[in-house]
């Protein structure tokens, strides 16, 4: 899920009509500055993170005159909160508090249907507060046909025990939240706190909007990068990793890291899963074994063999790593040669010095793990292929003997080799890339391998040689699966 | 027996004229399903693998006769219309095999379906199959193995992977239980039919025995099976596996659904709950069938 800074949400539900304070995100001190002294008041400054309890970590800051609110600002941005250096920061004008109220708005699996929270006691803390005085707290799930009448968000703030004209405004608000979060698809949507001002107005202090990924395709004015759910910004890996998944649908990738810097001491290794269940039950067995992943990763959905390839690559892009563990369900639907090639290939590139372990048990595993045996066997590591009757606990035990046989290398990112085709190869545009085959090397070749591995025939022999047999504009619409076969 | 589908219901495919609409509809009728129509909108009149095409629902229905299911194939985008259409023409259980569809459409689809007395399985699913008579969506992959892997017998199989469903079905089958029916719900925060729901179903189906789970960390699905078995709704022995165990509260997986929130969704928290009322929760996929050996002899 894709997660929006406070300033962010804030500008979202101001344009839905709820008052927010007065303010604007900053980059730099200067910036700071010159927003405080268009506030003209004293002012409150937060770091944006996506993080809880921010006051605790110096992060919200208070400035009575713009030149304070530039010193306070300069130190900041650039500050390091959990592993992450603040690049920006929301400066606003310091409300009067009177009272502090909670909103949010989730979604309820078993109800199927969003469910609104109000609490009439917010700020700090609202879980701990929830629990003391439930009489406090109530919820109530929203037809998402009629939406949220006026009618029913009175009701749920007077059974929170509000009434009076605060009832009535905290009810327009809740309203507005519900048709914010709809009009933006977000999956979370909360205010905390929501307060009212010595004037008696309600504000909209502090908001998080969490946009659902697959939805995140109808709403370009948000600009986000990359739809998931990360607590901290994407690493670099991570932003590649997402443009390979934005630009090939075939087959879902996911890509995330635990840690961009591998220590030396602990066995990190690359993982590679396959289907969300498998994965799970994979990383379970990794873990119990002692190994710390360096990465989660997960490939599947039919994927062509490209996209695993590039998967592999992106793992293998984590210099650190001692060994590269891949594993599924076990009984996968999908054929599995597809992932043993994109192995093969990445593999072959990196000259692989760690050793790896595949289970790729499913729909011509035979074939899959014949496929990494012939082609893995000149590699100065071990690569070894399982299926669908080993069971991950043993596959992560022969890793940690083959890790220790390997004395714990690590394994090394060398640069990427300018890459210059043969002189008259052929070649053809595919969906995601260009497919190269080497013409030199054919009068050799006895078994034309080629052709007969083209599930979708788009190739033919002419003098001896594979060339494309439809239209190169064919092939680049997806007509060829990159199977890298 | 076996729920939700078997060798007489009569299935129609929308996007079936797509990659995966056709190469799974090849795998249904191979298997045995009995796919009457298939629907693509301004494909009317043309065949696949011998399946008239329509244009819509209602003129399948209106010329091959009534329609119990529809297996759906397209782009997740459109998902939400395709849903509402089947709906409108009178279908009553959907398959919604499309992973990214927005959950808000889900919502939607979710209250149509109430309004119309109808359910859905999915979205994001690999199907469901009830071995020896029909497979929905696309389990197996090919018929033949969909044959080797899964045999007709006592075990119910309800997984939050579709992965896990095919692997937890094909170690049963290899330790000699069979099923009756192998279901995955759906990897989604929200599905149609989640957990419980396919318990009940399980409950008042004669054939299935025992049944096997697969869950995961995220979503309420197994606290609520416990609470249904608490209230004595469920009464068959359950085996339950839980996925997810090593991961720290936060870490999030390509699953959608596998979202902690405070305690409810944990790992321990489901482990607990299902183990209070009775439930065999396992370590490993492979005490699944050692367990069911203890059960059922």
């Amino acid at each position: 899920m894709a997660r929006l800074y406070e300033y962010q949400s804030k500008t979202l539900l101001q344009e839905g009509g709820v008052r927010v304070p007065a303010g604007a995100v900053a980059f730099s001190a200067a910036e700071a500055r010159a927003v405080a002294e268009k506030i003209g008041k004293p002012v409150v400054l937060k770091i944006q993170v996506w993080l809880t309890g921010r006051a605790g970590l110096g992060g919200i800051q208070f400035a009575a005159t713009p030149q304070e609110a530039e010193d306070r600002a300069a130190k900041m941005i650039g500050m390091r909160v959990r592993n992450y250096v603040i690049d920006r920061i929301l400066v606003e004008e310091k409300l009067a508090i009177k009272a502090e109220y909670f909103a949010g708005l989730v979604i309820d699996d078993a109800q199927k249907c969003p469910l609104l929270v109000f609490s009439a006691a917010g700020g700090t803390g609202v879980e701990e507060i929830a629990r003391r005085h439930p009489g406090k707290i109530a919820a109530m799930p929203i037809d998402v046909g009629t939406g949220l009448s006026a009618f029913e968000a009175r009701d749920l703030v007077r059974r929170a025990g509000l009434t009076g004209s605060v009832m009535i405004q905290l009810a327009e608000v809740l309203a507005k939240l519900y048709r914010v979060a709809r009009a933006k698809d977000a999956r979370s949507a909360e205010i905390n706190p929501l307060v009212l001002t010595e004037d008696d107005l309600i504000y909209a202090a502090d908001c998080h909007l969490v946009i659902d990924d697959y939805a995140v395709f109808r709403h370009p004015e948000l600009g986000i990068e990359v739809a998931r759910e990360f607590d901290r910004p994407p690493t670099e890996l991570e932003k590649i990793a997402y443009k390979v998944e934005e630009r090939d649908h075939r087959g879902t990738f996911y890509f995330f890291q635990m840690t961009d810097r591998i220590p030396a001491e602990g066995i990190f290794i690359g993982f590679h899963g396959a289907g969300g269940g498998g994965s799970m039950m994979s990383m379970d067995a990794v873990l119990n074994r002692g190994f710390k992943p360096a990465n989660y990763c997960d490939t599947s959905g039919n994927p062509p063999a490209s996209k695993v390839y590039r998967a592999a690559k992106i793992i293998l892009s984590q210099p650190g790593i001692r060994g590269y563990f891949a594993s599924g369900s076990g009984v996968a639907s999908q054929e599995q040669y597809h992932s043993a090639r994109g192995l093969v290939k990445a593999f072959l590139e990196e000259a692989l010095s760690v050793p790896a372990v595949i289970r790729l048990g499913g729909n011509f595993e035979e074939e899959a793990i014949r496929i990494l045996a012939a082609y893995c066997q000149n590699l100065p590591a071990k690569v070894e292929g399982y299926g669908r009757d080993d069971a991950p606990e043993r596959c992560a035990a022969r890793l940690e003997e083959l890790i220790r046989e390997n004395k714990a290398a690590a394994h090394e990112v060398r640069p990427i080799p300018e890459f210059r085709p043969a002189a008259g190869a052929c070649a053809f545009d595919t969906l995601t890339g260009k497919i190269f085959i080497d013409h030199g090397l054919c009068p050799a070749c006895r078994s034309k391998g080629c052709i007969e591995a083209c599930a979708p025939k788009i190739l033919k022999l002419e003098a001896d040689r594979p060339v494309l047999a439809i239209a190169p504009e064919e092939a680049k619409k997806g007509k060829c699966t990159e199977c890298l076969a | 027996m076996s729920i939700l589908v078997d060798e007489k219901s009569r299935v129609i495919i929308q996007g079936i004229t797509g990659r995966e609409g056709m190469a799974r509809a090849q795998l249904m009728k191979d298997y045995g399903t009995n796919v009457v129509a298939g629907v693509t909108p301004g494909r009317g009149g043309q065949n696949v693998y011998g399946i008239p095409v329509f244009d819509s629902v209602a003129a399948a229905w209106e010329k091959e006769g009534p329609v119990d299911i529809s297996v759906i194939f397209i782009p997740a985008a459109l998902v939400r219309n395709a849903a509402l259409e089947a709906f409108a023409a009178g279908v009553k259980l959907l398959v919604i095999v499309p992973d990214r569809v927005p959950i808000y459409d889900v919502l939607d689809i979710s209250r149509a379906a109430k309004e119309k007395g109808a359910r859905f399985v999915g979205p994001n699913t690999l199907g469901l199959l009830s071995p020896g008579k029909a497979v929905l969506g696309m389990i197996g992959g090919r018929a033949q193995r969909a044959r080797e892997w899964f045999r007709p017998g006592g075990l119910g199989v309800s997984s939050r992977s579709g992965g896990m469903t095919s692997a937890i079905a094909y170690y049963l089958t290899r330790a000699g239980f069979g099923q009756s029916t192998i279901i995955h719900v759906g990897g989604d925060a929200v599905v149609g039919l989640s957990h419980p729901e396919v318990m009940e179903l399980f409950e008042s189906d004669d054939e299935t025995k025992a049944v096997a789970m697969f869950g995961e960390i995220g979503t309420t699905q197994e606290e609520r099976v416990a609470d249904l078995i608490k209230a004595r709704k469920f009464t068959k022995p359950l085996i339950a596996f839980i996925g997810g165990k090593a991961a720290k509260s936060g870490t999030r997986f390509s699953h959608a659904g596998a979202i902690v929130e405070g305690s409810r969704g944990s790992y321990e928290t489901k482990v607990q709950r299902l183990g209070e009322v009775g439930v065999h929760v396992v370590d490993t996929i492979f005490d699944i069938p050692k367990k069911a050996k203890d059960i059922l002899g």
